[in-house]
């Protein structure tokens, strides 16, 4: 147990200010940069694949004759595609494919590390889990409208509400929900567990909520983002290689 | 150095000497049990084996999911084809009535067979995906003889460990599966489609038909076949012309 390594426990807590306090663990830095470096592989081969055939589909089948569920308005790197384009895209889909996959087990072995040290060393349940308190309509107004205010807020160097639901969010829904909306667009995959893509409502439907889920974890992104720039990025930066930050360029 | 440091390094030492170790251990095992692809060297090499050893691990006999003649794709979308050039277009003016399939390599008993020795064969037809790496798939009846058979017939050595196939589409084409796919009971060499001759456009008159995996293995115009123990010896030793192209040699998915 490493409650020293995050400060006191407890909500109410105060570290002494403008101290440098040791934030975030070990294991927790180098599992955030692992997967930093994985998405942002997946995120650019995912558009590389994405191109060859930017067309979404429902149900089981899709293809050139069928009628699409939406049309993404690029161009195609494949020329049988109808984009309306006079024109191909350069193709990148093997070196894409192969780094798609390579990434994205870098991806499952980090989270699955982070995952059992989450769990073990009570990280989840000490730093992530919101009390039974924060999750009152007016807990969650408060922390929002703080955030509305955008003004200097008092940081204890612990998550509020917000960052908590959101984190958990992103840890067990979204990425649970990509590595299964991939691995079910697999032939082979499908031909091991049948139900998995059934569920899904087949195999160009989990094309479709793959390109969904990553959407949303790009907004994840996007937002996260913004708000180490709000919160101070160089300190913020610091917080995440060095795991010390101080708590006056805290925040977010 | 304080001591916290020293056991921090001692830690980090031994943690570092066991994952060595288990990733040599893993690596002997998977070798032995072939679950290493042709084209696991280079960079993309780690993920490429772990892919191929779990799914090899997880679908050694599962069946790739059969559906109903109502969910057959109307019309079935065929891709793409270069040119096939004069000799092709000579053979399918005869009805493809000289067009052999020749089986060696490690086999008892090198052989070839023409069309009309693969319809008096023993057929099986399922109605399953064909998915293209670009991400677009359609759903078709595929009749035809299972490649297990044709190995059988040419007597194939135990120590088999992969099937070549060799297209008569130009530029080369040629691919390659390990024996858990050669073997499997819904590879076909395929005949028919939708209940009637397969087309010229989706591979006819003889396509290789391995549903399990995306449709670059499922090869078109299947000419020759060649059982072997080794990859090394074909083109580049990658296992076929997709890695050389840059594409993945196991595309299950």
């Amino acid at each position: 147990m490493a409650d020293s390594v995050w400060g006191p426990a407890s909500a109410a807590s105060s570290p002494s200010s403008n101290s440098p306090s040791l934030r975030h663990p070990a294991l927790v830095r180098i599992t955030h940069w692992l997967i930093t470096v994985s998405f942002l592989a997946l995120l650019l081969t995912g558009i590389e694949i994405l191109i060859s055939h930017p067309r979404f589909y429902w149900g089981e089948t899709g293809n050139d004759l069928s009628r699409p569920l939406f049309v993404i308005p690029i161009p195609a790197s494949r020329d049988l595609v109808p984009t309306g384009y006079g024109y191909t895209l350069p193709d990148q889909n093997g070196w894409s494919r192969y780094l798609h996959f390579e990434a994205a087990w870098l991806a499952v072995l980090t989270g699955l590390l982070y995952l059992t040290y989450g769990l073990v060393s009570g990280h989840f349940r000490r730093n992530l889990a919101p009390s039974r308190g924060d999750l009152s309509p007016g807990g969650i107004w408060n922390v929002i409208r703080g955030h509305l205010r955008l003004g200097s807020r008092a940081d204890d160097g612990v998550y509020n509400v917000l960052q908590r639901l959101v984190y958990l969010c992103v840890i067990f829904i979204l990425f649970p929900l990509v590595i299964w909306t991939g691995l079910a667009m697999s032939l082979a995959f499908d031909s091991a567990f049948p139900a998995a893509v059934a569920l899904l409502g087949g195999q160009q439907s989990a094309r479709t909520l793959h390109l969904l889920v990553s959407a949303a974890l790009v907004m994840f992104l996007f937002v996260h983002i913004v708000m180490v720039c709000i919160s101070g990025f160089r300190g913020r930066l610091r917080a995440m290689i060095t795991g010390r930050g101080r708590s006056e360029t805290e925040g977010a | 150095m304080n001591r916290i440091s020293r056991r921090k390094l001692i830690t980090t030492a031994l943690v570092s000497a066991g994952g060595a170790a288990g990733l040599g251990a893993s690596g002997i095992i998977a070798r032995r049990r072939g679950l290493i692809p042709p084209d696991a060297g280079g960079i993309w090499g780690p993920g490429e084996t772990l892919t191929y050893a779990a799914q090899r691990l997880l679908t050694q006999h599962s069946l790739a999911r059969e559906f109903t003649r109502a969910q057959i794709s109307k019309p079935p979308f065929a891709n793409e084809v270069y040119p096939l050039g004069d000799q092709f277009k000579k053979l399918q003016d005869a009805s493809f009535i000289d067009w052999r399939l020749a089986v060696d390599g490690m086999v008892g008993n090198p052989t070839s067979f023409s069309l009309s020795d693969l319809h008096g064969m023993p057929m099986r037809s399922h109605i399953t995906i064909l998915a293209c790496e670009e991400g677009w798939s359609y759903i078709a009846e595929w009749i035809g003889v299972p490649l297990s058979h044709v190995l059988h017939l040419a007597e194939t050595l135990p120590q088999a460990c992969y099937v070549v196939y060799r297209s008569f589409q130009d530029p080369d084409w040629w691919e390659s599966i390990d024996m858990a796919d050669a073997l499997h009971p819904q590879t076909l060499l395929t005949l028919g489609m939708n209940s009637s001759e397969l087309p010229v456009p989706f591979g006819g008159p003889l396509r290789m038909r391995v549903p399990r995996q995306l449709g670059y293995k499922s090869v078109k115009y299947i000419t020759r076949l060649t059982v072997t123990d080794s990859l090394k010896q074909f083109g580049k030793g990658l296992g076929s012309s997709s890695p050389e192209a840059g594409y993945a040699w196991y595309a299950g998915i």
